[in-house]
């Protein structure tokens, strides 16, 4: 189990360095650091004072290591647009995207896997005919979209929910959660739709493929064979063997919900990480966009280590190790 | 037989015919390209043309509302356009954005599928490495990156002329693994059968084997491959417009047009976001219903 | 004959299909008594894999018995609800794939498995079902019982696994076990073991088996009678010594002779010329009619039941006595 974990770690250490490495290009090579921040006018003294104090002066190998250094401290520099450190805003931001991104999946995995499983045993049911053609919709709207709607339903025309941002919050230490306030968890409800939506979708159809791949396989006839009941092969053996793709593609796509927090954000005018990560971009705000780019591939990084870990919770075939 | 009888007889026709769906998304599908396609000559205004327009004729209800008149069928926007119109040619660019982006995720899967596949070894393992990566980053975020980047590297007014094309290009660059993969597994296949050991013996190229004996085995799957990437193109562009990132407001495409009606759904002039928003999904989820039916079809197992 | 465990009558099974019903079995008729061993051989799609899968009430769907009856031990089971068919397979009628790599969930311990079969179908409970589990292993030959009762199908060869799978297709004492080519997917030097391990505890419960194979040799070294499959017919049954020496007919001549010999060196091996049909392009009459070396007007008329035949039952003209006709010498 620990040498796993540890090959695990190890190939992921790569796939970081090569994203910290994009980001570093982009911080040092794409546009002009310092005619940003000093703006148009500027004296050759303050130029050079600013090009030391950033180690502008430094070969380029020493360059990337202070910034992976940096990096591993939180120090990304300061915004360009908004002149402040990188990571004061990230930190300021992240509750609000992690709250969001939680409900969504929770909002994902509780339709989403129970709707799945329910096409794959039934796949002729008129129920099942209705949630595919429902997934296929839901496939083929833009998250943007669904947050338009929703918000001309149910806050234009039925005045029912808040279009834009996160309601009262409260403060926990540094962390401002929205969980405990009702207009708080109201404005949650539909940004989580809207950004769950797709993934629910995903979800649905994922494993109601698996389980009808599972349902046609041999060791299923073969439980039919022996005369066990229904309920044990549709959930003892079919279900839990379609969890074994089903966790690393749900672990993933919980993943990029994160991501895609960036559509809704804008949408409901969400003050997240997405948010701030779409300003950044328009405005072309390279240090903000370089730590987003790190931040998420760390996140998708820990997810992935986490799914091989389920995996391997799941599948003896793993744990015999070299068992072959 | 005829080859149109041939293929009206063909399992493929014939489960077309049978799905009501298919033939309905495929008559949506027309409906759309041609609207898109032939915009200049159908849509009743040129939305471009500023001498055309009227601010008098500005937020326009559709023509079923009580103030709607049948001059604009479903209204107009805050200038004064003919929403029907802004929508077709908007359609036009985003289809057009659309196609060119899968194209170029369908050439280059394609090329470095099959040097993957074939070469093998430490190309084929960096090459799927990369594939692998990027395949759990969600596409819109490659794009969005490339598309930052472009901002942050080109001078602004250079940048606005080739915005369409970079957006092409992030678009498409974000989308070429899945392609890959699936040629470089059946060139792996192939490689090794006897016959591609025949031709090579004989001399022939290895560009001319993948062409004439490995492509044409994955074109079922590359088609099917494509019709669904053409509906998420179409859906990354519209994403990358509205977030006001894409196409420049001078090249509006369908999320250029909701972006912008947007902010008038709480004054009440919802139709000017949501009819281009009905003409998005009509678009996309015909195609990828069409993509359905087609993996489908190709594939009896899955029935 | 004592009267039979198994009594399968004009059985017909149908798969609707685009271009109109095709027949896979069309009235195939036989008979397995209680401990008896029956063999079923033929080519691919002949039928005999559909006839087992009739049997135990797995059909793949759209497939579906269209006709005739399935009586086990004096029951009929082809008209069960789903629920009662459950009650039937693994307890009454047991079940061996091909496969041994692929019939066992690679998500349970074989131990698991094989408890949980039991308990289904028996009155017992944990603790009991566990130590006839460890039993049942010893008796399939997995040495080490005991400790291999926690592990995984993947920690097991081909051949253990199968072993395996005879385990759980006879721990909850099956009347009748159906034996879907047991055999074919493991290595030749592990078949011999594998199928003498069959015949032996079956034979100590008196269980009956249908073993379906291609494998002559397998045949003629377990089976007490043997039935030829044509097209989704039954060709000829019989006491599987007659089979194989004296084939009544025409088809089953064929094809025995066809299987080399071991005692003498032959340069050319006999074939039968041509090919089965395809299930929508059966002949009318008798389906080997366009094949056989002795057909006759009436062959592609009319179809002949199974006729006794010299010491088997075939389904050929020639051995029907009502018609006096020009008798070729078979």
């Amino acid at each position: 189990m620990p040498a796993f974990v540890l090959s695990r770690i190890l190939q992921a250490l790569p796939v970081m360095l090569a994203v910290a490495l994009i980001a570093f290009t982009l911080f040092t090579f794409v546009g002009d650091p310092i005619a940003t921040m000093l703006g148009q006018e500027f004296s050759v003294a303050q130029r050079d004072a600013l090009v030391t104090a950033l180690g502008l002066d430094q070969p380029v190998p020493i360059q990337f290591l202070r910034f992976i250094g940096n990096a591993l401290h939180g120090e990304f520099g300061l915004s360009y647009r908004l002149s402040r450190p990188v990571s004061a805003l990230f930190a300021e931001r992240a509750p609000a995207t992690l709250e969001l991104a939680f409900c969504a999946s929770v909002v994902a995995l509780a339709v989403g896997l129970p709707a799945g499983v329910y096409t794959g045993l039934r796949p002729r049911s008129p129920l099942s005919r209705a949630l595919l053609t429902f997934s296929l919709v839901g496939v083929s709207l833009p998250t943007f979209l669904i947050g338009s709607l929703l918000i001309l339903v149910f806050s234009v025309w039925l005045g029912w929910l808040p279009s834009f941002g996160r309601g009262d919050t409260v403060q926990l230490g540094w962390w401002s959660t929205g969980f405990l306030t009702l207009s708080g968890l109201k404005a949650l409800i539909l940004p989580s739709i809207t950004l769950g939506l797709f993934q629910l979708t995903l979800i649905l159809r994922l494993v109601r493929s698996e389980m009808l791949e599972v349902m046609r396989s041999d060791y299923v006839k073969f439980a039919r064979a022996r005369g066990l009941r229904d309920r044990s092969i549709n959930f003892g053996h079919a279900l839990r063997n379609t969890l074994v793709p089903v966790i690393t593609i749900v672990g993933l796509q919980l993943g990029s919900i994160i991501a895609f927090s960036i559509v809704t954000e804008t949408v409901f005018q969400w003050p997240g990480m997405g948010l701030l990560f779409i300003q950044s971009v328009s405005s072309a705000d390279i240090p903000v966009m370089a730590a987003y780019l790190l931040l998420i591939s760390a996140v998708f990084v820990t997810i992935n280590l986490v799914v091989d870990l389920l995996y391997y919770a799941v599948d003896p075939r793993l744990r015999a190790g070299r068992g072959h | 037989m005829s080859a149109i009888a041939r293929a009206w007889d063909s399992d493929l026709a014939y489960s077309f015919r049978r799905s009501p769906t298919a033939v309905l998304s495929a008559i949506v599908a027309l409906i759309c390209i041609v609207g898109a396609v032939a915009a200049p000559v159908l849509a009743p205004y040129n939305p471009f043309d500023l001498a055309s327009l009227d601010l008098m004729d500005a937020f326009n209800p559709p023509a079923f509302m009580p103030e709607g008149s049948l001059a604009h069928p479903i209204g107009t926007d805050d200038q004064g356009r003919d929403v029907l119109s802004a929508i077709m040619y908007g359609a036009r660019m985003s289809l057009f954005v659309g196609v060119s982006a899968t194209a170029f995720s369908l050439l280059l899967g394609v090329l470095l599928g099959l040097l993957a596949g074939y070469a093998g070894g430490t190309i084929d393992a960096v090459l799927m490495r990369i594939a692998d990566v990027q395949l759990t980053f969600p596409n819109i975020l490659i794009a969005l990156l490339v598309d930052g980047v472009a901002r942050a590297a080109l001078p602004r007014d250079l940048h606005d002329q080739i915005a369409v094309y970079v957006v092409i290009f992030a678009i498409g660059i974000s989308d070429w693994p899945r392609f890959a993969r699936t040629v470089r597994g059946s060139a792996m296949v192939e490689r090794n059968k006897e016959y591609v050991l025949a031709a090579r013996v004989i001399g022939i190229g290895p560009a001319r084997i993948m062409l004439t004996h490995v492509l044409p085995n994955v074109l079922g799957p590359l088609l099917v491959l494509a019709t669904l990437n053409l509906g998420l193109a179409i859906i990354s562009e519209a994403t990358l417009s509205f977030l006001g990132v894409g196409l420049p407001q001078t090249q509006p495409s369908l999320g250029t047009l909701i972006r912008v009606g947007n902010d008038f759904l709480f004054s009440g002039e919802w139709w000017i976001t949501v009819f281009p928003g009905v003409a998005l999904i009509a678009m996309v989820l015909s195609v990828n219903l069409l993509g359905d039916w087609l993996r489908d079809a190709l594939n009896p197992r899955l029935r | 004959m004592a009267a039979p465990l198994l009594e399968v009558r004009d059985l017909v099974v149908e798969f609707p299909g685009r271009r109109g019903t095709l027949r896979a079995l069309d009235k195939v008729s036989l008979d397995i008594a209680p401990g008896e061993v029956l063999g079923m051989v033929g080519e691919s799609g002949a039928g005999k894999s559909m006839t087992g899968a009739a049997i135990i009430g797995l059909l793949e769907p759209p497939g579906r018995i269209a006709g005739g009856s399935i009586t086990l031990g004096g029951q009929r089971i082809d008209n069960l609800s789903r629920r009662q068919m459950q009650r039937i397979r693994g307890k009454r009628i047991g079940a061996i794939f091909q496969d041994p790599l692929t019939t066992l969930n690679p998500l349970y311990t074989v131990g698991d498995q094989l408890t949980e079969t039991m308990r289904t179908h028996l009155d017992i409970d944990a603790a009991d079902a566990r130590r006839r589990a460890v039993g049942w292993l010893e008796a399939v030959g997995i040495p080490a019982a005991a400790d291999r009762v926690m592990a995984y199908p993947h920690q097991f060869s081909g051949g253990m696994r199968q072993r395996v799978v005879i385990a759980l297709a006879l721990c909850a004492e099956p009347e009748l076990v159906v034996a879907d080519e047991p055999t074919t997917a493991l290595d030749v030097s592990v078949q011999a073991q594998v199928i003498a391990l069959l015949r032996r505890l079956t034979r100590e419960k008196g269980t009956s088996v249908m073993l379906i194979t291609h494998d002559m040799g397998v045949i003629a070294e377990t089976a007490d009678r043997v039935a030829v499959m044509y097209a989704g017919r039954v060709a000829e049954i019989g006491p599987v010594k007659s089979v194989v020496k004296a084939a009544a007919h025409p088809y089953s001549a064929g094809l025995m002779a066809s299987i080399p010999p071991l005692s003498h060196r032959v340069d050319r091996l006999p074939q039968i010329d041509g090919a089965m049909p395809r299930l929508n392009a059966i002949p009318q009459g008798c389906a080997y009619n366009p094949r056989c070396p002795h057909v006759f007007d009436r062959c592609r008329v009319e179809r002949p039941e199974l006729l006794p035949a010299v010491e088997t039952r075939a389904a050929c003209w020639l051995f029907d006595s009502h018609a006096p006709r020009e008798r070729a010498h078979v």
